[in-house]
């Protein structure tokens, strides 16, 4: 004896205040029931992929800064790990751990992000996402320190890294990785546990094991869902066959699962950050590469565990000094295909909350 | 809402906040409170050292964004080129420091400055007197470390941490 | 009971401020009406201070800071922004309804505060139905909300509008049977006559009667963790999102006029109005609204926003029974006569009470139903 009404059609975005961007969503609601949504974007298309194919292969990587303006390191490390596999470059040993330190630093400050937002999606008003940029900010901090830059540090270069770091890095990192921990409590104290949020994201939300694998989403949305697969242990990259660390991953999929994961993947990075520190050498930190990388007829695929999932770079050579062509993976884009079946039938309320537990970027999506 | 935990949750989450409200607060007051910057800062203008240029144009060749624009004409008694025209569009200009770390022959620099808001954008383009060292126009010390050493020493939230934990 | 109703009785008669003070009908209405419409204004000013500069500090941030000395000044500087901008109405809008929304609503938050007493006897009107009268008028901003919705002609105004109204249908009903247990108590609807009988504040007596009407007062002015009327991360801004210059002032003004107001009357039932020692009544009667304010303040800055059927299965499924329940009890503790000198008794016992009955209750009779819907 459901009583229904006619359904309406709700533009969502692209200026809303948690469509993380300029993200739109057609929503067709009956009543408060999201019936079906369908994902208009676009709306941040700088046409980066066809950008690369005239910039030297050191120019694009303050392009791929722009993508995923969050965690601006991972995609410079996919981006080089590309041209160095197209060009054959072998990395300095100083250089890959220094890019290890630096994605994990950047992967802990994304998910931060990506909690921060998800908590006030929630409805919790800016405190949890205040505390997490505070804490990103001390991330910030480091970074700006090695690289100059607090947001595009454009800091990767093919064969290495642009310069070393600096000698106050290190205290200041061991100073940071020892006060971690002690805010990461304090963030699970917040609202881990609060009977509203376990309300709100509980069940909510639901992405099945194999309809995650069937849309091949990837990163902390998969291993919520309950499949171990995570690119720095399954195809290890750089080198992080080297360090010790485990995948967490969580048994339903629903937004809070997405939510503890995030948490948790944090505390691993961590783990390897502390690894990284103990074992880096010294060294050289470039390669001897030409100012004009200049590769061998190929093609060359490269892919990383990137805060929001796998993030692939797919580069055609032609031996001249732009790459012919420069495809992108994004993992923000993908992992939005399945949006549309886990809101249906769910309230706008949680359309906002699943949405952002996705954890998608904007920039990435229109690239 | 189920209350299956009665409330701990809400608990513990109302201290946490109550707490910071006796902690010192994180933020700075910008105009008055100034903190430093990284000291690899990458600014938003560039310093060109005219003695050690030698014209070759490749800050112009690695530019990105083609902000940088070099034009030099032939000194034949001298053996050597002559910069004519040098500009850099700071309104195009990413500041990736491309071209900073490809001069061969280090003369050009990031400055250390990043209040330089403009009203027209015509004022945003550097000639070459706009692009000399000068006193309030300080060399940052991107890619130099030599000249990173002379700087003061970034302010780090890790390090200004007043509330206890 | 009878005895007890008539030491009331004689005591309202005692009390310090003549009805109509200062003389004469008008003269009081007039004193009265200045009076009231200059605390409503700096209060709400006052309180949107601390909410920001106490919400800022809670963040680990400052705060307004800039305006006037510690700035105090902001709240003015904002009001006169706010009024000196452009008055934009769309095009697809009911212009009269969507002029008319904003004083419709803001009217009931002005007059809530005629029957609020601000010292003995010190009140526009001391009626003998006043709690009725408060009740009767806060729902009319309802009014003045749905209008808002359905003038601007925006989708999100709309939701906006529905919920509000669905949430403030539903938790009229447990706000009015918390405070029975209260009326039961005093034995009068007098607000004055209420607050005359608290010698200890009713908070102590109604444990139960004082959580039940804040969470139904929070859910019916739209404070977190029940503000999913203008929930900003779902509806931009709910009801308003159309609303510009001096009408978006006037539902500023609103929303805080009543937080305010919900405020005293908690102030006025639960924490003893004006009664205090040594300081003067009326800055009694202040602090107390500000301690309620503040711990709205404090739950908002804490708490995650609750979902429309949530937040309806709160209030029926809990608020509904559990303000049931505390009522028969406070009415068999009544008819069972009140042990005046065995006050402290009845406080333990009361608080077991309600921490037995939230218990008993969430654990074994409060499911959420709802969630997904199958299209």
């Amino acid at each position: 004896m459901a009583v229904r009404t006619e359904p309406f059609v709700l533009n969502m975005g692209p200026v809303h205040p948690s469509t993380h961007g300029v993200f739109r969503m057609r929503v067709t609601l009956d009543g408060e029931v999201v019936v079906d949504i369908e994902p208009v974007f676009g709306y941040l298309h700088r046409g980066i992929e066809k950008l690369a194919e005239q910039r030297t292969y050191t120019g694009v990587i303050p392009l791929t800064d722009r993508l995923d303006y969050i965690s601006s390191m991972s995609n410079n490390l996919a981006y080089c790990l590309a041209a160095e596999k197209l060009a054959g470059i072998k990395v300095p040993e100083r250089a890959e751990y220094i890019r290890v330190i630096m994605s994990e630093l950047q992967r802990v400050a994304a998910l931060l992000i990506a909690v921060g937002a998800f908590l006030n999606d929630c409805g919790a008003y800016f405190t949890p996402f205040l505390y997490m940029f505070r804490e990103r900010e001390r991330i910030v901090d480091l970074f700006e320190m090695a690289s100059g830059q607090r947001l595009t540090y454009n800091y990767m270069r093919v064969g290495g890294v642009s310069q070393d770091l600096p000698e106050e890095f290190m205290p200041a990192l061991r100073k940071f990785m020892d006060m971690m921990p002690r805010f990461m409590d304090e963030y699970d104290q917040l609202l881990m546990q609060n009977e509203i949020l376990l309300a709100r994201a509980k069940g909510v939300g639901i992405l099945s094991k194999e309809q995650a694998i069937n849309c091949s989403i990837s990163g902390p949305v998969l291993r919520a869902s309950g499949v171990k697969w995570d690119i720095r242990q399954a195809d290890p990259y750089s080198i992080y066959d080297r360090f010790d660390f485990d995948i967490p991953t969580q048994t339903t999929g629903d937004c809070y699962d997405r939510y503890r994961q995030r948490v948790e993947e944090t505390r691993q990075s961590l783990r390897i950050i502390r690894q990284a520190m103990e074992q880096l050498p010294s060294g050289p930190v470039r390669a001897e590469v030409p100012h004009l990388v200049r590769p061998p007829v190929g093609e060359a695929y490269a892919h990383i565990e990137a805060p929001k999932g796998e993030l692939g770079f797919y580069l055609v050579s032609d031996n001249s000094i732009a790459p012919y062509r420069c495809h992108i993976r994004p993992p923000s884009l993908i992992n939005l295909t399945a949006l549309r079946d886990m809101v249906r039938g769910w309230k706008i309320a949680d359309l906002i909350i699943i949405f952002g537990s996705i954890d998608i970027t904007v920039g990435e999506i229109d690239r | 809402m189920k209350f299956e935990r009665y409330g701990i949750g809400i608990a513990k989450g109302l201290t946490v906040t109550i707490k910071h409200l006796f902690r010192h607060p994180t933020v700075s007051q910008y105009p008055e409170q100034r903190l430093n910057i990284s000291r690899r800062f990458r600014g938003n203008e560039l310093i060109w050292n005219q003695e050690k240029c030698t014209g070759c144009g490749t800050c112009a060749k690695t530019c990105p964004q083609g902000a940088i624009e070099i034009i030099t004409s032939t000194d034949m008694a001298e053996n050597k080129y002559v910069v004519e025209k040098y500009e850099a569009d700071t309104g195009y200009c990413i500041q990736c420091g491309l071209c900073i770390e490809s001069c061969p022959y280090e003369a050009l620099y990031f400055s250390h400055n990043f209040e330089c808001a403009k009203y027209r954008r015509g004022e945003l383009v550097q000639g070459k007197e706009e692009m000399l060292e000068t006193p309030e126009r300080k060399v940052s010390g991107y890619f130099y470390p030599d000249k990173a050493e002379k700087l003061p020493k970034q302010t780090l939230l890790i390090e200004k941490v007043t509330e206890k934990r | 009971m009878a005895t007890a109703g008539l030491n009331i009785y004689h005591l309202a008669r005692l009390q310090a401020v003549s009805p109509d003070w200062p003389g004469g009908f008008w003269w009081h209405w007039l004193f009265f009406t200045v009076v009231i419409i200059g605390f409503v204004l700096t209060m709400v000013m006052g309180v949107i201070y601390i909410e920001r500069r106490g919400m800022g500090r809670m963040q680990s941030r400052l705060g307004p800071n800039r305006t006037g000395p510690f700035g105090l000044l902001q709240p003015v500087a904002d009001a006169v922004k706010v009024l000196l901008k452009e008055n934009i109405v769309p095009a697809a809008a009911d212009k009269l309804v969507h002029w008319l929304a904003p004083v419709i609503a803001f009217a009931p938050a002005l007059m809530l505060f005629a029957v609020i007493p601000f010292e003995n006897g010190a009140l526009l009107a001391d009626l003998n139905i006043g709690i009725l009268y408060v009740i009767a008028i806060s729902s009319v901003s309802t009014v003045g909300i749905f209008m808002a919705g359905w003038g601007s002609s925006n989708k999100y105004s709309l939701l906006g509008a529905m919920r509000n109204v669905a949430a403030i249908v539903s938790y009229e009903i447990p706000m009015v049977l918390a405070i029975v247990g209260v009326v039961l108590i005093a034995g009068s609807l007098s607000l004055n006559d209420i607050v005359v009988a608290q010698n200890v504040p009713f908070i102590l007596l109604q444990p139960l009667g004082f959580l039940l009407f804040f969470a139904a007062g929070c859910a019916e002015i739209n404070r977190s963790p029940f503000d999913l009327m203008e929930a900003d991360s779902e509806l931009v801004a709910g009801f308003h999102t159309e609303y510009s210059g001096m009408k978006f002032a006037m539902f500023y003004l609103v929303e805080y006029a009543e937080a305010v107001a919900i405020s005293a009357i908690i102030a006025t039932l639960f924490l003893g109005g004006w009664k205090g020692p040594i300081l003067p009544p009326w800055l009694w009667f202040v602090v107390k609204i500000i301690l309620v304010f503040f711990a709205m303040v404090w739950t908002r800055t804490t708490l995650p926003r609750i979902r429309i059927d949530q937040l309806m299965a709160f209030a029926w499924k809990f608020l509904f029974p559990m303000s049931l329940l505390n009522m028969f009890i406070t009415a068999l503790q009544v008819l069972a006569g009140w042990p005046t000198e065995l006050v402290w008794v009845m406080i333990i016992v009361n608080i077991a009470v309600m921490a037995i009955l939230v218990l008993v209750w969430s654990r074994f009779f409060f499911r959420l139903g709802g969630g997904r819907v199958e299209i």
